[in-house]
């Protein structure tokens, strides 16, 4: 029995090139729009400050008064992130009690009634909307309210990360063994006496390590905030770029890396011993 | 010797609650001291919100940010940033989707007896990318691309094709060995060998990647613009910082419908998947 010959060319050539021009056209209007055009990089006029700055980046600043600086402004950051995840808490753990099913009377036998049900809704609505307005944005507008320094970037990180808690937490509530909290509500305990003996036994391993691994991206974010002027890290990184201040910008990369490695260790270490 | 058991089982005392082994106790006083501190530390104006003319200024801001501007001219300019916005991330997700492919080649171990010289340094290199977040990438982008969409779309590349390539890598080197082996064995060179063998096995889990980062870059995109990188965010900080509050308020809007309608579509989208 002879082999069917082997095809020189490949069939399903049409489909592919047609595919392709296809992204092609998708593609073009994308270019337009955000202006890229990389041989901009390597204009004279780009050129030269870039590399400029880049050649400043070393030796990084290593002065004792500028480590001492940037020192403090790291642990200012990890502070922002730290409070505001503090406050995020005093957010979401009411709303999450509020808003999760698994505490709901009602809704032990069949539907939730419609009031308990409008009102959770409601809650759960006001959760995304803290969650989905960037904090960034946040911090724009709370900077222009109370001037630059921290506190714009801690509430900033409060009601964005409130928003996330609550809305995980009570996810986290409801995919678990509803068991043991329904036995007790059906026996008459109350919703706190349930939640307490009932729900949070079997989850606090859970929520303590989402929350730990909250904090971490809060650390992150509250760099960035500090580009807004919420105080930390980013408020100086962003002072020493408008200098064009590379030995600065370098040291202080450096730092936001290692901060960054560690915040990512400890929680990875805090979580494996949460089990 | 007797070694039945005692009669009466050994009286043992509980375990007491609070010893220097109890390590949860260890790690809720290192919460709260670290929570002490930060807010003793920062040196937070809770004044700007707690006394009365405060809240008077606070409502009086809030307030200018009725009615939004939406008369038809402001309207299709924020259409043009939010369509502007959509093409940084989708550009930035496609050029870190091909950067990151072309680093996770060297930053994995293909087989037992590759010797994978550069997997140390590319992951470095990857690691390096990941950990310095897009706005940052953007405010130092600016020097050499300019203000504008450009260089919020290399900013959005470089850090995405960090998290891309490692993640990319990780499912090169978790990919069955089987197919890859079996043309290997026969001399098939390793760059056939990934082609026909390793890639094909992969191909669903990177496009899945991309497209939860692509999710994840539309947010990005929507605000990296406040240190003038192009889109939504651009036009915010534009706006608010000449207090036009009315138009900030239209900005803010559509960037909540903007998260909104990815976060309903690609709610939808893993629904009809995985139906």
């Amino acid at each position: 029995m002879a082999a069917p010959p082997c095809p020189q060319r490949d069939p399903a050539w049409v489909g592919r090139v047609s595919w392709l021009l296809f992204g092609g056209v998708l593609l073009w209007p994308a270019l337009v729009a955000t202006e890229f055009r990389p041989w901009v990089l390597l204009d004279a006029d780009s050129l030269g400050p870039t590399s400029r700055f880049l050649g400043s980046f070393f030796p990084p600043a290593l002065g004792g008064e500028f480590l001492a600086l940037v020192a403090r402004e790291t642990w200012r950051t990890v502070a922002i992130a730290t409070a505001g995840i503090a406050l995020g808490l005093l957010i979401a753990l009411p709303l999450t009690l509020l808003s999760t099913r698994v505490l709901s009377v009602s809704a032990l036998s069949g539907r939730m009634a419609t009031g308990p049900a409008l009102l959770r809704h409601a809650l759960r609505g006001a959760l995304v909307v803290l969650r989905s307005i960037p904090e960034l944005v946040w911090a724009l507008v709370f900077v222009r309210v109370v001037g630059l320094g921290p506190t714009s970037g801690v509430l900033a990180i409060a009601l964005t990360y409130g928003g996330m808690l609550g809305k995980v937490y009570s996810e986290i509530l409801e995919s678990a063994d509803t068991h043991a909290s329904a036995t007790l509500l059906r026996h008459g305990s109350s919703r706190l006496q349930a939640f307490f003996y009932g729900v949070l036994p079997g989850n606090a391993a859970e929520l303590t390590s989402y929350t730990v691994y909250r904090w971490e991206c809060a650390i992150r974010s509250s760099v960035v905030l500090g580009f807004v002027g919420a105080g930390g890290l980013g408020q100086q990184m962003d002072s020493s770029m408008k200098m064009f201040n590379g030995g600065e910008v370098a040291t202080m990369l450096l730092v936001f890396m290692g901060l960054v490695a560690l915040a990512d260790h400890a929680s990875a270490w805090l979580r494996r011993a949460l089990g | 010797m007797d070694s039945r058991p005692a009669a009466n089982a050994p009286y043992r005392l509980p375990p007491r609650q609070f010893d220097a082994r109890c390590k949860a106790c260890w790690l809720g006083a290192g919460v709260v001291l670290l929570v002490t501190a930060s807010f003793w530390t920062l040196d937070l104006q809770w004044g700007a919100f707690v006394s009365p003319e405060a809240a008077r200024a606070m409502g009086r801001f809030l307030g200018e940010f009725f009615p939004p501007d939406l008369s038809a001219p402001f309207l299709r300019k924020v259409g043009a940033a939010t369509l502007e916005t959509l093409a940084m991330s989708a550009l930035g997700t496609l050029l870190a989707a091909i950067g990151g492919l072309a680093l996770a080649l060297p930053a994995s171990r293909t087989h037992a007896g590759d010797r994978a010289a550069a997997r140390g340094p590319t992951r470095l290199l990857l690691n390096a990318l990941r950990s310095i977040p897009e706005l940052v990438w953007a405010a130092l982008l600016l020097i050499s691309a300019g203000l504008g969409p450009f260089a919020g779309t290399l900013a959005l590349a470089l850090h995405t094709t960090g998290v891309l390539g490692r993640l990319f890598a990780e499912a090169i080197e978790n990919a069955a060995p089987g197919p890859a082996f079996a043309l290997r064995t026969q001399g098939v060179p390793s760059g056939r060998v990934l082609l026909y063998a390793t890639l094909p096995q992969i191909v669903p889990q990177l496009m899945s990647y991309t497209l939860c980062r692509w999710e994840n870059n539309i947010r990005a995109a929507a605000v990296l613009g406040v240190v003038g990188a192009g889109g939504l965010g651009q036009l915010l900080a534009f706006h608010m910082g000449l207090f036009h509050m009315g138009k900030t308020a239209t900005i803010i809007g559509a960037m909540l419908v903007l998260v909104a309608l990815v976060d309903a579509m690609s709610f939808a989208a893993r629904r009809w998947l995985t139906r």
